[in-house]
């Protein structure tokens, strides 16, 4: 019983050191030397954890393992154009070329990190209902019907599962000062204003507390 | 100077000394720590300002001195020693203790390069891959939970221990700044050393 479990744990680790290379291959094509984008990577990780599981600094630093390569991409664009306001992330943005952020949102697409918890476990089952059924009463949707029921993400929709409750705590809060900051230029982040005005801190805690548990 | 040297050993190894009560222990213990941080805890260039310190960062280093995990040259000549008797319930007294006290800036690095240190803390350098000090250290270098406050430490510490990281000690430490500090210049350090020292 347990050789089998052996076997298959290691079957898993070899599935995943192969995509890894399989997706540092890809990575490969970008316009960078790959030394230079091996480098490159390493300094997203120092922040975003050596297996992109997040981290908390004195800001929470998101997790990007598993993350939908469509959002990153589009995320570190909007950093670059002020749309979303981070002068950390515009930084670390704006000398990244765009071969660049395809590739280094292949490789955190990649990374399957278990969720780093901390989250008051006494929230998560208010959380799941929210996430769930929403809050008809205050115009709040079912988080999962566009998110996935497993909250994997899709596309530019991101995958919140793992995510760091804290971190979304902080974005859900402060949605409409930190996204779509260029009014003439509106983008995919305008979906989520209105319910993350309709939802209460309590409901934000709650749903976020639930999310950072999933795997 | 080996003088000074062999008299804070000999000190370290008197502070390690037991106490017989309880009550005793504490007044004992911070005099104990006093001796080398000084009276107000405001540090020297050896050892480093306890004022206003993060109280789990102070609690988390005393238990990696018992450890043996922090394990640079002052750490092992003097803190080993220091820190051996001390259980973890006087550890959390301590820290506490010492992060209440109100801390002076050291202000005792270079003038010059306080603003190439203080652009590099906020925004590292993307070119070179530097990551910010600020978004783990905060962005007055404040510190949070177990991560030290570092605004207002001595320059000559803060540039030990920058260099330390790079010569492979402590590399235990969970944390992302053995992968940082080792890849800091001789002029980073020195900037980020001298801005650091005159953080309020």
């Amino acid at each position: 019983m347990k050789a089998v479990s052996l076997r298959c744990a290691l079957q898993a680790i070899l599935a995943i050191v192969f995509s890894a290379a399989a997706l540092a291959e890809d990575a490969g094509r970008a316009d960078m030397p790959r030394g230079a984008l091996q480098a490159k990577i390493e300094y997203c990780k120092t922040c975003h954890g050596l297996s992109g599981q997040g981290y908390r600094g004195f800001f929470p630093i998101p997790r990007l393992a598993g993350q939908q390569t469509e959002y990153i991409e589009n995320q570190l664009r909007a950093f670059i154009e002020r749309r979303r306001e981070n002068s950390y992330m515009y930084n670390v943005a704006h000398v990244l070329s765009p071969a660049t952020r395809t590739a280094l949102a292949a490789h955190f697409r990649g990374l399957d990190a278990k969720p780093l918890g901390g989250a008051p476990r006494g929230l998560v089952a208010a959380g799941r209902k929210i996430y769930e059924d929403g809050d008809p009463e205050t115009n709040v949707p079912a988080c999962m019907a566009c998110h996935g029921p497993e909250a994997k993400g899709q596309e530019a929709i991101p995958r919140l599962a793992g995510q760091l409750h804290d971190y979304l705590f902080n974005k859900l809060m402060n949605w409409s000062k930190e996204r779509g900051q260029i009014p003439s230029r509106p983008d995919i982040s305008a979906i989520m204003l209105p319910t993350s005005h309709n939802l209460t801190k309590s409901q934000i805690a709650a749903v976020a507390a639930y999310v950072s548990y999933l795997q | 100077m080996k003088l000074v040297g062999s008299i804070m050993a000999v000190l370290a190894l008197v502070a390690s000394a037991v106490p017989s009560s309880a009550g005793e222990l504490e007044t004992v213990s911070i005099r104990n720590c006093t001796w080398c941080h000084g009276t107000s805890a405001q540090g020297f260039a050896t050892a480093p300002r306890l004022a206003a310190q993060r109280h789990q960062y102070i609690e988390n280093q005393l238990l990696s001195f018992r450890q043996h995990t922090r394990d640079n040259p002052f750490s092992r000549q003097y803190m080993w020693g220091a820190a051996a008797n001390v259980d973890p319930g006087t550890a959390r007294n301590l820290a506490s203790y010492f992060s209440t006290l109100p801390a002076k800036a050291a202000d005792d690095g270079d003038r010059e390069l306080a603003a190439a240190g203080r652009t590099l803390y906020e925004n590292g350098n993307p070119e070179s891959n530097t990551v910010s000090c600020a978004v783990c250290h905060g962005p007055n270098a404040e510190g949070i939970r177990e991560i030290p406050r570092l605004g207002g430490l001595s320059y000559y510490y803060l540039k030990r221990k920058l260099k330390q990281w790079g010569e492979g000690y402590h590399a235990a430490a969970e944390s992302p700044m053995p992968q940082i500090a080792s890849k800091l210049s001789p002029d980073q350090i020195e900037a980020l050393a001298s801005y650091l020292s005159f953080v309020r």
